[in-house]
């Protein structure tokens, strides 16, 4: 017995080693691999307190499912859009990634890297797809196939300084169309006011005007039968005469100076500074103007007033429709039930009013909006609800090369550079070789 | 004489290589066999096959998802050539090598000359002008940035201090792509200086002390001593500079990112604004590949034609 013992305590002791040693060099994964599923969820998010609302929401979900593990991985903005080809393409695909939607979303679903998610959205009755607003599920939905899961909304929009507005005389409730707008850029300028702050450095800040002249002088049916290239596409003579207000606001110079260099966190500046009355931008404007003032500050958040793009007379755009952004996630062919289970959860209205109240986001969820606390984006929220047509930003929609190519050219247009009919002819050139 | 040295020194060569050679070749195949793979592998790996991959992708439209399929020809080099941004930026390269050549090098001889003494204070002015080179190039780009800046920067309080309207110089179609020429200059001259340093401290004292005792003037005495024993240097200098232009990118992009309407655009930045964020990757390796065979011939051609004897 104590012969026995004696020659089978070595033997014992080194399978415990060994059963040590190798728990030790997989650690993680022989854990993950027994009993966990890892979720890898990539996203472009820089704010760390937007980042601890995430990291809290995951781990609630990691209490209530201890199988599963959800991993945040960060890649800077623009490295993500250049390396995201590659990785969709490799082993080390995340399970879902950040997605503006549009003509990018649409190319990676055409090449199979993406799951289709309209079976599960479908599933007990649409109950999963219900809960979110139609017009999100719509912009990530191509040819009755849905790829992402809606995020956020978002919607562009003139903000303004009041106490400057108050200096000129202008009443922002007055601006209804856009030969008011012109006249109220002429009216600041007269009193020595630079009207609005643009950045034409990065070009897109300076593509909302196009876009939305597009969209009021042509409606929906127009820039759609453009986008699928059917009649004139972009040489339409709406979008043309779009061009031409352009070119017209160009010319009346309400920028400030050096506009054509000036990078958004700059426009932002220049607004926040109070050194330009007018800026056309996202939702959360005022907490952006804050951030990049020479201050910190900025403007207080109750001389900030906000008021849509006008209409243009007999152009059958409504003051309804609107230009903004539409973010899901992207659901690639490798995701596994949990990481489908996870989002549902993320993007649940009870979560969606979570980071509302954080103010990170307005909400895709149906009913999550009550949680918006800032006035403004309330009323970017209102805006949206009430949303007749909403547009996702051009320069996604129309995909990553002709998007690029409307920012060109709407920054050449407003700097009198090329004509509104170079300019659309240079669109659709750039349609014609997509 | 020479054919006499010659007759008697060629059996004596024959056998020795014949005995010589076969030893070596028994010697060097196991020794190439073991070192060769590991180094020839990792070339062709990263950048054979990479070159070769560039130039299969540049026939085809391809945005870099899957695979390309769709042949398009030599079409992405005829839109490539039609492009106004692309002649832009092709005009914009050779700028920048004329002036790294007509007023970067003279500027770096010219310092060198002054600092290649011994004198008291010499090492911290090498290393003020040097500094400049250390730098990285995207925070070089955005210190200048901020120089240009027509709100904060420098500039404005200059033009504030004479109470002139502030120049936006970035911002300026025509004015830009001089703002980036002055600061390719004041980033790579203390390179350049460095080499002459370097070049200079290698001539002959005495040569120098001939030329003086010959009576020569000081320009004769640079124009026919110095600028001759530097020319290896020099031929040195004038490569880097012309494969730096031809290359450069990191420089552009914080200051201007090619912009206003394309006016500062480099083949680089061309390829990088054109190629990869608009997912054209045909089209972004056609440029690489025209890139690619200007920087070889280029290369080749100074080499062969310059650099014969270096």
């Amino acid at each position: 017995m104590t012969h026995h013992q004696e020659k089978a305590r070595p033997r014992a002791e080194l399978f415990a080693c060994l059963t040590i040693a190798t728990s030790l060099a997989f650690g993680a994964f022989a854990t993950a691999a027994r009993a966990e599923t890892v979720v890898k969820w990539m996203h472009v998010e820089t704010v760390p307190s937007n980042l601890k609302v995430w990291e809290e929401i995951a781990a609630a979900y990691h209490a209530a499912h201890p199988d599963v593990r959800v991993e945040l991985q960060f890649l800077e903005n623009e490295a993500f859009k250049a390396k995201l080809p590659t990785l969709l393409q490799s082993d080390a695909a995340p399970d879902f990634f950040y997605s503006w939607g549009g003509g990018v979303l649409r190319q990676q679903s055409q090449t199979g890297a993406l799951q289709d998610l309209s079976s599960a959205m479908k599933a007990d009755g649409g109950t999963w797809a219900k809960s979110y607003k139609p017009a999100a599920l719509d912009g990530l939905t191509f040819d009755g196939k849905t790829y992402a899961v809606p995020y956020r909304m978002g919607t562009v929009a003139f903000f303004y300084n009041k106490q400057l507005f108050q200096k000129a005389g202008i009443k922002a409730e007055d601006i209804k169309t856009w030969n008011d707008f012109l006249k109220t850029v002429k009216t600041l300028k007269d009193a020595g006011i630079t009207p609005i702050a643009g950045g034409g450095g990065e070009k897109w800040p300076l593509h909302f005007y196009w876009s939305y002249l597009v969209m009021r002088n042509g409606g929906q049916a127009v820039f759609d039968k453009a986008k699928k290239n059917e009649g004139d596409g972009f040489l339409d003579p709406a979008i043309i005469k779009a061009g031409e207000q352009l070119a017209e606001l160009g010319k009346l110079q309400p920028f400030q100076g050096g506009y054509l260099g000036a990078t958004w966190p700059q426009t932002l500046g220049v607004f926040g500074d109070g050194k330009a009355a007018i800026l056309l931008g996202f939702e959360n404007t005022e907490a952006n103007q804050a951030k990049n003032a020479g201050d910190g500050k900025g403007l207080a958040a109750d001389n900030i007033g906000r008021f849509p793009f006008p209409v243009v007379e007999g152009g059958p755009g409504k003051v309804t429709d609107t230009l903004g952004g539409l973010n899901g996630w992207a659901v690639t062919k490798k995701a596994s039930p949990a990481a489908i289970d996870f989002l549902k959860y993320l993007t649940s209205p009870e979560q969606e009013r979570k980071m509302a109240a954080a103010g990170m986001i307005i909400p895709a969820a149906l009913g999550a909006e009550d949680g918006l606390k800032n006035p403004l984006m309330r009323q970017a929220a209102d805006q949206l609800a009430g949303s007749t047509w909403h547009q996702n930003f051009f320069d996604q929609d129309l995909g990553p090369s002709v998007g690029r190519v409307v920012n060109d050219v709407s920054v050449e247009i407003l700097s009198g550079q090329m004509s509104a009919k170079d300019g659309a002819q240079m669109i659709q050139d750039a349609r014609a070789l997509e | 004489m020479t054919e006499m040295t010659a007759s008697v020194a060629a059996p004596a060569v024959a056998l020795r290589t014949v005995k010589y050679k076969s030893p070596t070749a028994r010697g060097r195949l196991p020794v190439l066999i073991l070192f060769l793979p590991p180094a020839l592998l990792l070339f062709t790996l990263f950048v054979i096959l990479p070159m070769g991959e560039a130039a299969w992708y540049s026939l085809y439209r391809w945005n870099g998802y899957g695979t390309p399929t769709d042949f398009v020809g030599i079409r992405n080099f005829s839109v490539l050539f039609n492009n106004a941004a692309f002649t832009q930026a092709l005009v914009n390269n050779g700028l920048i090598i004329v002036v790294s050549l007509l007023l970067q090098i003279p500027l770096a001889i010219w310092l060198a000359m002054m600092l290649a003494h011994k004198i008291t204070g010499v090492v911290t002015f090498r290393l003020i002008f040097f500094l400049p080179y250390v730098l990285a190039d995207v925070a070089a780009g955005l210190i200048w940035r901020f120089v240009y800046d027509g709100d904060y920067g420098l500039f404005a309080a200059i033009a504030g201090f004479f109470g002139v309207a502030t120049p936006y110089v970035l911002a300026d179609r025509d004015l830009a792509i001089y703002a980036v020429l002055a600061v390719i200059v004041w980033k790579y001259f203390g390179f350049h200086m460095m080499l002459y340093i370097a070049g200079l401290q290698a001539v002959d004292r005495s040569v120098l002390e001939a030329a003086e005792i010959d009576g020569a003037t000081g320009w004769q005495k640079f124009r026919y001593v110095t600028l001759p024993l530097l020319s290896s240097t020099l031929r040195l200098s004038v490569f880097f500079a012309i494969i730096g232009s031809l290359q450069l990118f990191d420089l552009v992009m914080p200051l201007t990112g090619g912009g206003p309407s394309n006016s500062t655009q480099t083949m680089v930045t061309f390829l990088y604004t054109y190629g990869v964020t608009r997912m054209q990757v045909g089209l972004g390796s056609a440029v690489g590949v025209v890139l690619f065979v200007i920087c070889v011939t280029l290369a080749f051609g100074y080499k062969r034609i310059f650099m014969r004897h270096d």
